[in-house]
């Protein structure tokens, strides 16, 4: 587009404001103009001096009005910071907030010293180099990454008061990458193996056994998010994705594929990502995640700021099994269900953005979201999984989350019966 | 779509052929890891043995190694300093609300923890233990969880006789069956509940992160109270030489101090953690760091009136155990006199 075409088109924002003035005008309860606005009838500022030009930021960050969100948590004593799945929209997570886990910190490897070693029971070990998985065919695939442990807080009752840090160890990128198949194949994977064993270059040597089945499948060997490079803390120059399975598995700064007969049993796939039953008993390969929803407006950082009306109810819903269905949203705790309305319909392992546009009576609200799957799976509520599973699961809580929004529109996280 | 991949697939053949013949059906690409490649890498062990090298330790030199590596965050008894892991005890309490899974009480293969101490530990100074003292401190850790005698060997021997409490206490993903009444076909939209009771409020708990960064500036301002009081204490030439820094020399530093950067904080708002913050570290009494646990040694070192002159600090920076038996740090040093100077230039500038 010229910048001649560009000039006299409406800006997004102007269209915006216009549907959005135009929407209130039909209102029954429409609020009524005592004055001219002036941001209207007087010519702003912006809209006679110049803007800044286009190398002032030379990568583009977000506005300084939204400089309230809390675009990750900054705490040097945690290794896990959360995207602000409030603040956002849509479903493709920019890179720039998407949560961040590490094992031994995010390490610096350029393209240069990047190796990818194959070996195991193939027929020739090989090694590449960054430059050469850059020639093998791509795809361009997207995918939801979440921690297992994202919810995780939750199974011992309502903690922490915020969709960010509830459910906010999820993001979800388009990757464009070489699918393991190939390098496997490029390989050559004996008959009869089970398993391969993968694992990053940083000092945590993180490192995860996947089913042969699962790599021959649908894993990609990553190398670009949205478009550009990995950012370092998400293991650039190349990670792993495992569509569909917990983010632990999606291996950081990838540095070798083996090829084996059983499974390495790992600390990261015996004493951690295991899940204890009440009967002290554990779960242990709990790969998939299973199918889960969440409001993230109104919610406790994001409340409800105007009056009785029109009210948006947003949130996102995704599964490892598969795609989402539908998704019911309830104002009443759980006692009656609406369907809301999918953005566009779900994908495979990828978040499914919904919405109820609901008429809010200004009163108190326990909203909810249930999300249902392409196998049939139906979002369990809390107690429900506790009845299976006890409360010291840590890992893999997918339960429904209640939000008790008050006359004020201030949204609190609580539990209900 | 699959025409186009097979057209690319075409084209990348096609430009490796005059490089190398590739191979049918392949791509040609990389290049055949070599034997010591493979060795350098392929470390992983597995619950039947393979992979684990010849060797052994014993419980009273694991303790030793143990003391040495791994105890200023695991405990000289690994029983866990702080949020940092306990390794040993918790036999029996799988069931309980708060389950101790230690390596003892949880861990089903004992060569996960091999492995993992081998390859991933210690924290900031991974892959710097021997094969032997590997198997030493895995023997100590048995120990530790009432599992061997005192007398006791680990070799790659008698590795697999080696019983672990919990190896049957795992079960594979049974969630198909379970929860297999999670998969239902029509889920009710209406009357599903009789009354809906609020039975429990996050408020009420109150452990969300914004509130903690609410309660943060009392701690920080103490922080900074006492990085403030600092620099008055040391002689005006040295604040002289600190702005005098080479900002190449203290950019260089900031790279070298990631290696410290697992136990230790500097800068504003730095905080004691695995070890002390080092704010005005740089000229101070040792011993400093309010609230910080130190070792016997540095204490009675402090008593002695210790002072962290850039001589002293690169003394110890160089090799810490030699410098300062009995020391809590665990980290073998940096061998390049330039690092050295550089991180010290680094603690200077910042938290000063």
């Amino acid at each position: 587009m010229s910048e001649s075409t560009k000039r006299n088109q409406p800006s997004r924002r102007q269209f915006l404001t216009g549907a959005a003035a135009a929407a209130t005008g039909a209102g029954a309860a429409a609020a009524q103009a005592a004055s001219p606005d002036p941001l209207i009838t007087e010519v702003q500022e912006w809209a006679s001096a110049t803007g800044e030009g286009v190398d002032a930021t030379p990568y583009g960050l977000p506005v300084r009005f939204e400089d309230d969100v809390e675009w990750l948590t900054a705490d040097t004593i945690s290794s896990i910071n959360f995207t602000p799945i409030h603040a956002l929209d849509g479903t493709i997570t920019p890179q720039g907030c998407a949560f961040e886990r590490h094992h031994s910190g995010a390490i610096e490897l350029s393209k240069g010293d990047y190796r990818l070693m194959v070996n195991g029971l193939v027929e020739t070990p090989l090694m590449f180099t960054y430059a050469d998985l850059e020639r093998f065919p791509r795809e361009n695939r997207v995918h939801f990454c979440e921690c297992a442990a994202n919810t995780g807080m939750e199974w011992a009752g309502a903690q922490l008061n915020g969709v960010q840090f509830t459910h906010g160890m999820i993001h979800n990128m388009e990757y464009t990458g070489v699918p393991l198949r190939t390098l496997l194949e490029e390989a050559g994977v004996k008959p009869g193996v089970k398993w391969v064993y993968v694992e990053g270059a940083d000092a945590s040597s993180n490192g995860r056994s996947i089913p042969i089945e699962k790599a021959l499948d649908d894993v990609l060997v990553a190398f670009k998010a949205n478009g550009e490079a990995l950012r370092k803390e998400h293991g650039y120059p190349v990670r792993l994705v495992v569509p569909g399975w917990e983010g632990n598995m999606w291996v950081k700064w990838l540095r070798r594929i083996e090829v084996m007969d059983g499974p390495v049993e790992s600390r990261e796939e015996t004493s951690k990502y295991t899940d204890t039953l009440a009967d002290g008993t554990s779960r242990k390969w709990t790969w998939v995640m299973d199918a889960k929803s969440v409001i993230t407006s109104p919610s406790p950082q994001a409340p409800v700021t105007h009056g009785p009306g029109p009210l948006v109810i947003s949130g996102l819903a995704w599964s490892g099994r598969g795609h989402i269905t539908g998704v019911d949203v309830s104002t009443d705790g759980g006692s009656s269900w609406t369907p809301a309305r999918l953005a566009s319909p779900g994908t495979d392992k990828a978040l499914t953005r919904f919405y109820l546009d609901h008429i809010w009576d200004g009163g108190e609200m326990l909203l909810q979201a249930r999300a249902r799957d392409s196998s049939g799976y139906v979002q369990p509520t809390k107690a429900q999984l506790r009845a299976v599973r006890g409360e010291n699961s840590i890992y893999h809580n997918n339960c429904i989350q209640t939000w008790w929004v008050n006359a004020n529109g201030e949204a609190e996280n609580v539990e209900v019966s | 779509m699959s025409k186009c991949l097979n057209l690319l697939a075409g084209t990348a053949g096609a430009a490796t052929l005059g490089a190398a013949p590739a191979l049918a059906g392949k791509f040609g690409l990389g290049r055949p890891a070599l034997p010591e490649e493979i060795a350098a890498w392929d470390l992983d062990v597995s619950p039947d043995g393979t992979g684990l090298p010849p060797g052994s330790g014993s419980v009273e030199d694991g303790e030793m190694v143990f003391a040495a590596n791994c105890a200023s965050c695991h405990g000289d008894f690994a029983e866990g300093v702080g949020n940092w892991p306990e390794l040993a005890g918790g036999a029996g309490t799988l069931a309980d609300k708060d389950p101790v899974k230690t390596v003892g009480s949880y861990w089903p293969y004992l060569s996960t923890a091999w492995d993992y101490i081998h390859r991933s530990m210690p924290f900031g100074n991974a892959q710097s233990l021997s094969v032997d003292e590997t198997y030493a401190i895995v023997a100590y850790i048995l120990y530790s969880n009432d599992l061997v005698e005192d007398d006791f060997v680990l070799t790659d021997k008698n590795f697999l006789e080696v019983e672990m409490p919990n190896a049957g206490g795992f079960i594979i993903d049974g969630r198909g069956a379970a929860e297999a009444h999670f998969w239902t076909e029509s889920p009710c939209m209406e009357g599903c509940k009789d009354s809906v009771e609020i039975t429990m409020r996050a408020a009420v708990l109150d452990v969300t992160p914004e509130d903690d960064t609410a309660a943060a500036p009392d701690a920080e301002a103490a922080v900074k109270a006492a990085a403030e009081k600092a620099p008055a204490e040391q002689p005006a030439a040295e604040a002289v030489k600190a702005a005098a820094l080479d900002p190449a020399l203290v950019q260089k530093g900031e790279k070298v101090f990631k290696k410290c950067k697992a136990c230790h904080q500097v800068g504003e708002g730095a905080k004691n953690r695995t070890g002390p913050m080092l704010n005005g570290i740089v000229g101070a009494p040792a011993g400093l760091a309010d609230g910080f646990k130190y070792s016997r040694v540095l204490k009675a070192a402090a008593e002695d009136g210790l002072v962290w002159t850039e001589g002293e600090l690169a003394a110890f920076l160089a090799k810490p155990k030699t410098y300062m038996k009995g020391t809590r740090m665990s980290f073998s040093g940096l061998k390049k006199d330039a690092d050295i100077d550089a991180v010290i230039a680094y603690l200077q500038s910042s938290g000063s």
